[in-house]
């Protein structure tokens, strides 16, 4: 074999090892969506579903109330599609809420807990049970079907969504880490998990209409914080505040990217 | 108490299909804590299922099975409207039941 000769059969055992690789991924990526569409058939979200529907209507906290009048978006006690309006501004607290944030605000004034009673166990863990993965479980699935649609009218809302905006691109940390490194850019993954870009609407659709989720990793349903707080841990963050404006702000340009996507969550997640 | 299940029992052909989810932590006995501490084993140890008070399912688990169970079985011999009932025990005692009717 002449050395052009075996030039030519390396450079073919390559395309053929490149060939394999190809395949043997795009079958493995059918093989997860085989997995997901199984699992997502019986979600265990459904449990939380059932459980943050009795917490909705069960009186609790020193003014034994329920939070059956709370305005979660479409008006006092309307839990349908409301998910699909968030996040947006509330006259009454003169701010922009997503959801967690506006329960926290209905457990503080209809049902007289403080801040700190009503955030305290927000992610639950085994018997630790939270009641904001349950409440905010139920009312997001109410939204199933329904296209998000979430106003950036008021000077409010766009200010919440420039901020986002701002947080999302944001370049710092230890890895000179932004939001947009992983979700700024078509078709990059990690290990097997895609990574939707975020910046492109369907992507940004496809992927927060089916947060919050029941994530099969940890045995619970994570609500759309806890994401956030998962992606600024692994960019070497700090840990943000519960509710606070500025997980309110990312929501905010997260939802408004993902508009017009039809909610279907919870979901299943890994 | 331990939460209610989530029960779907509907007719597929001359066969009832019967998908249950249950809420349980499922420990295996084997992992540890944050301490380092082991966390006890507490599982789901047998499952039956009736319909119309006959037993149609026995299973006994072990702590191989998943946290949050999901079971889907197929049984002969029920029709609309009839009861299907789920009962778990686990080790600790606990029990559980819950109905649902045929669609």
């Amino acid at each position: 074999m002449n050395p052009i000769q075996r030039a030519v059969s390396l450079v073919c055992a390559a395309c053929a090892l490149a060939a394999f690789g190809v395949h043997a991924q795009s079958s493995t990526e059918q093989e997860i969506e085989k997995y997901r569409q199984q699992v997502g058939e019986e979600n265990p979200a459904e449990l939380w579903e059932m459980r943050g529907e009795a917490l909705w209507k069960q009186p609790r906290g020193p003014k034994h109330a329920s939070l059956e009048q709370c305005d979660i978006g479409l008006g006092p006690g309307v839990v349908k599609g409301a998910y699909t309006v968030l996040p947006k501004y509330f006259a009454d607290t003169g701010k922009v809420q997503d959801l967690e944030s506006r329960l926290v605000t209905c457990m503080e004034t209809l049902q007289g807990l403080t801040r700190e009673e009503a955030t305290k166990n927000h992610f639950g863990s085994g018997p630790k049970r939270s009641p904001m993965e349950a409440l905010v479980a139920y009312i997001t699935s109410e939204s199933r079907g329904i296209p998000m649609h979430v106003s950036v009218s008021r000077p409010e809302e766009k200010e919440a969504y420039e901020i986002g905006k701002k947080m999302f691109f944001y370049r710092a940390g230890p890895h000179d880490f932004a939001c947009a490194t992983c979700h700024g850019h078509p078709n990059l993954r990690i290990r097997l998990q895609d990574l939707p870009n975020l910046t492109d609407p369907k992507d940004a659709q496809r992927a927060y209409t089916t947060w919050p989720g029941y994530r099969v990793s940890q045995g619970e349903v994570r609500t759309m914080q806890h994401r956030l707080n998962d992606c600024y841990r692994q960019q070497r963050f700090p840990e943000p505040g519960y509710a606070s404006d500025a997980v309110t702000a990312l929501t905010m340009y997260l939802a408004v990217n993902a508009n017009g996507g039809k909610y279907n969550g919870p979901a299943v997640k890994r | 108490m331990a939460d209610p299940m989530k029960i779907r029992a509907r007719m597929e052909g001359d066969l009832v299909e019967v998908k249950v989810l249950m809420a349980h932590e499922m420990e295996t006995g084997l992992r540890k804590d944050s301490s380092g501490k082991l966390v006890p084993a507490w599982f789901i140890q047998n499952v039956t299922a009736t319909c119309n008070g006959k037993t149609v399912l026995a299973a006994e688990w072990g702590p191989a099975v998943s946290k949050n169970p999901f079971l889907s079985f197929r049984f002969r011999g029920g029709k609309p409207g009839d009861k299907v009932a789920i009962s778990w025990v686990d080790n600790h005692g606990d029990k559980r039941t819950d109905e649902a009717t045929i669609s």
